[in-house]
């Protein structure tokens, strides 16, 4: 079998096929184990139908220090329905049985990666068919801890760049930063308001003229036309507690779903992809 | 400080923040630009004689430094022993060691032109110290406080509020001190350019395990002082209640190269260290985990999801510890114990009774292990406490736990 890097990554070849439909691909957010695994299972596999280019995968964390309460509220749901690290690995490899196309990235805090063991967590997340992995807490000043080992097991490690990212200091982030580079639109938590349009394009522009690598976009964006908007000025565009948001509606009072809540959240990706579809480019 | 010797265990951290393999600058990117900004600010501060004397100056007229180190002749005689000191941080302006930390930190936020402070705290003392700083020197403050600890450490909130601050309960998690943590946390990444972060102890990303431990080092270094001029010798142990650990750390610091003098970390071990869940004991009952940006010792399940712990101190009911303790416990030159609220209660009630001193519930902690040792010691055995707060706080805590009184 190929190494990671001497193959085309699934990143890769998703990115090029939007760009040959010329538009923005859609990345979206699920917390894995939300509101429990069998119901976060079918939204998985719904996703990909739906819309949805790139999957960003949820690992439930106790203290999400840079998450809003939609997105605190969805790890805490998935935590109570027994949700684990290793469950988040289950649910992608379950995945992949019915999908070998569309990219996963895990996304989460490196507390429960460190426990679980940084090399059997590599070598457990490529066997799942992960493909790449966003840690909010490892900052390029920790890269010996996971991304310089993610790297070398043949796994993205995609690094947030933010408003207080400065020019002396893309570099840094974007030097082992691999599949694509995500930019935090605003200063703030997930779920936070709506970010001035007019700064991310000039934003995008700064990072571009850093890297190679396509520069998706994320935070803030609440519905179809505020993913058109983005999709015109991005290579992607994020949506996460926007998603979690109408999961969370769906649930009866013991915080139960079904397949109303599959449902609601295919509809709202197939809107957001029908916007991003919109602002051809 | 002077030129340390080659072998000295006071040159943590390294440039990457590291005591060992604890340490380190876990956070979002949104704040690493900032933790890099402060780090050059405190260095550039560290340097200045101007900064050092304003500091002082404050030290010694605002909060009445030095802080007495006071023969507990009675507790002595009591127990039959070893001479027990108690160096007295709870007679610092707002009654707590977390004063020294504050002004450090505010004339830092000062000189980097910050005018909105937030800070997380427990069991209130490091609320009220920020509260009483930014009124002093006419800066917005907000304190953030596990909703849990609003409830149980009202007389601060009150301080708090009457001081000009807005304390914002926390509803998230387990609603005490680490949940406090996070959503200070969530307020820094927001309000990243106004805002400066006044950390209470000595844990988070680096540079603040390092930054706190200095500014409360006051403590250790005003206990060898005092005891040469009282004693003619260096203290033979010391002891301190250890939450985030600001006040071991800086009782501990200036005697790290000094092997004759025994140091004792007390941890709380609330219903009992073999209680799942029912203690705040990282060092005995945790292990290594990344936290709040730093890598420590935790309080945490096989999942490693962090685990609330309890302690009937606010101030100690922490699932993590500043990373230079996890340090020296690996390295051995701390002993590190453990007390359960019983043993905290006892030791505040017999503090009280014998001493005439109503310590917190957290200094009572290192108190209960000096109440087990101290007889097994000889007369001469010279050991200090550090008392780092005073307990009107938890009169009300107490009283529920001895049946109303």
């Amino acid at each position: 079998m190929l190494t990671g890097k001497a193959m085309t990554s699934r990143i890769e070849t998703r990115f090029a096929q939007c760009r040959a439909e010329n538009r923005a691909a859609l990345v979206t957010f699920i917390m894995a184990g939300d509101p429990d695994a069998s119901v976060s299972l079918n939204i998985l596999k719904a996703l990909p139908k739906s819309g949805a280019d790139i999957i960003e995968v949820g690992m439930p964390f106790s203290d999400p220090m840079a998450d809003g309460p939609a997105i605190q509220a969805a790890g805490l749901r998935a935590m109570n329905a027994g949700m684990t690290l290793r469950g988040v690995l289950k649910q992608v490899e379950e995945f992949r049985r019915h999908d070998a196309d569309t990219p996963i990235v895990l996304m989460g805090y490196y507390n429960p990666i460190y426990v679980y063991g940084v090399d059997r967590f590599l070598a457990d997340a490529k066997a799942a068919g992960v493909d790449g992995m966003i840690v909010v807490d490892l900052p390029p000043e920790e890269d010996e801890e996971l991304c310089l080992p993610a790297l070398h097991a043949g796994l993205s490690f995609i690094r947030l760049a933010t408003p207080t990212t400065d020019d002396r200091r893309l570099p840094a982030v974007l030097a082992n930063t691999s599949g694509f580079v995500y930019y935090v639109s605003i200063t703030g938590i997930t779920g936070a308001s709506r970010p001035d349009y007019s700064k991310v394009a000039t934003a995008v522009q700064r990072i571009k003229a850093h890297t190679p690598l396509p520069v998706a976009v994320g935070f803030g964006v609440k519905d179809a036309s505020a993913a058109a908007e983005i999709a015109g000025k991005a290579d992607a565009v994020v949506v996460g507690s926007a998603i979690i948001d109408t999961l969370a509606k769906t649930l009866d009072a013991e915080r139960q779903g079904g397949p109303a809540t599959v449902e609601a959240v295919s509809k709202l990706v197939s809107e957001l992809a029908a916007g991003v579809a919109s602002a051809r480019r | 400080m002077s030129v340390l010797p080659k072998n000295s265990l006071r040159q943590g951290p390294d440039a990457r923040g590291h005591f060992g393999i604890f340490g380190g600058r876990f956070v979002a990117e949104t704040l690493m630009p900032l933790i890099l900004a402060l780090e050059d600010a405190y260095e550039d501060a560290r340097k200045d004689p101007a900064y050092h004397a304003e500091l002082k100056n404050l030290l010694t007229y605002y909060v009445g430094r030095p802080s007495p180190l006071y023969f507990a002749e009675r507790l002595t005689e009591h127990l039959g022993g070893a001479k027990i000191y108690f160096k007295r941080e709870e007679l610092n302006h707002t009654g707590a060691h977390k004063i020294n930390n504050v002004l450090g930190q505010i004339l830092l936020a000062r000189r980097m032109g910050k005018k909105r402070i937030i800070a997380e705290t427990g069991a209130g003392q490091h609320g009220v110290a920020t509260a009483t700083a930014c009124a002093r020197f006419g800066l917005e403050c907000i304190v953030y406080m596990g909703a849990v600890d609003v409830e149980r450490q009202k007389p601060n909130v009150f301080r708090m509020n009457m001081l000009g601050a807005k304390v914002v309960p926390v509803q998230s998690g387990a609603r005490t001190l680490k949940d406090a943590m996070n959503e200070a946390l969530r307020d820094w990444v927001t309000n990243v350019d106004s805002t400066f972060y006044c950390i209470g102890t000595a844990a988070g990303p680096h540079p603040y395990p390092a930054m706190v431990r200095d500014f409360q080092c006051v403590i250790g270094d005003e206990t060898r002082e005092q005891m040469l001029s009282l004693e003619g010798r260096l203290p033979d142990s010391a002891f301190a209640c250890i939450g985030g650990g600001s006040n071991a750390i800086g009782l501990f610091h200036p005697f790290l190269d000094e092997p004759s003098v025994e140091l004792y970390g007390v941890e709380a071990a609330g219903h009992g260290l073999e209680v799942e869940n029912g203690h705040a004991a990282s060092l005995a009952g945790g292990r290594a985990g990344v936290l709040h940006g730093n890598r420590t010792y935790l309080l945490m399940d096989d999942d490693g999801q962090i685990l609330e712990g309890h302690s009937i101190s606010a101030g100690l009911d922490y699932p993590g510890i500043g990373p230079e303790h996890a340090w020296l416990k690996e390295t051995g030159r701390v002993t590190y114990l453990s007390a359960t609220d019983k043993e905290a209660l006892d030791a505040f009630q017999l503090c009280a009774r014998l001493e005439g001193i109503i310590p917190a519930l957290e200094p009572a902690h290192a108190l209960a292990k000096i109440v087990e040792i101290a007889p097994k010691k000889p007369r001469d055995h010279l050991m200090v406490l550090g008392l780092s707060g005073r307990g009107d706080k938890d009169i009300f805590t107490v009283a529920d736990h001895l049946g109303g009184m």
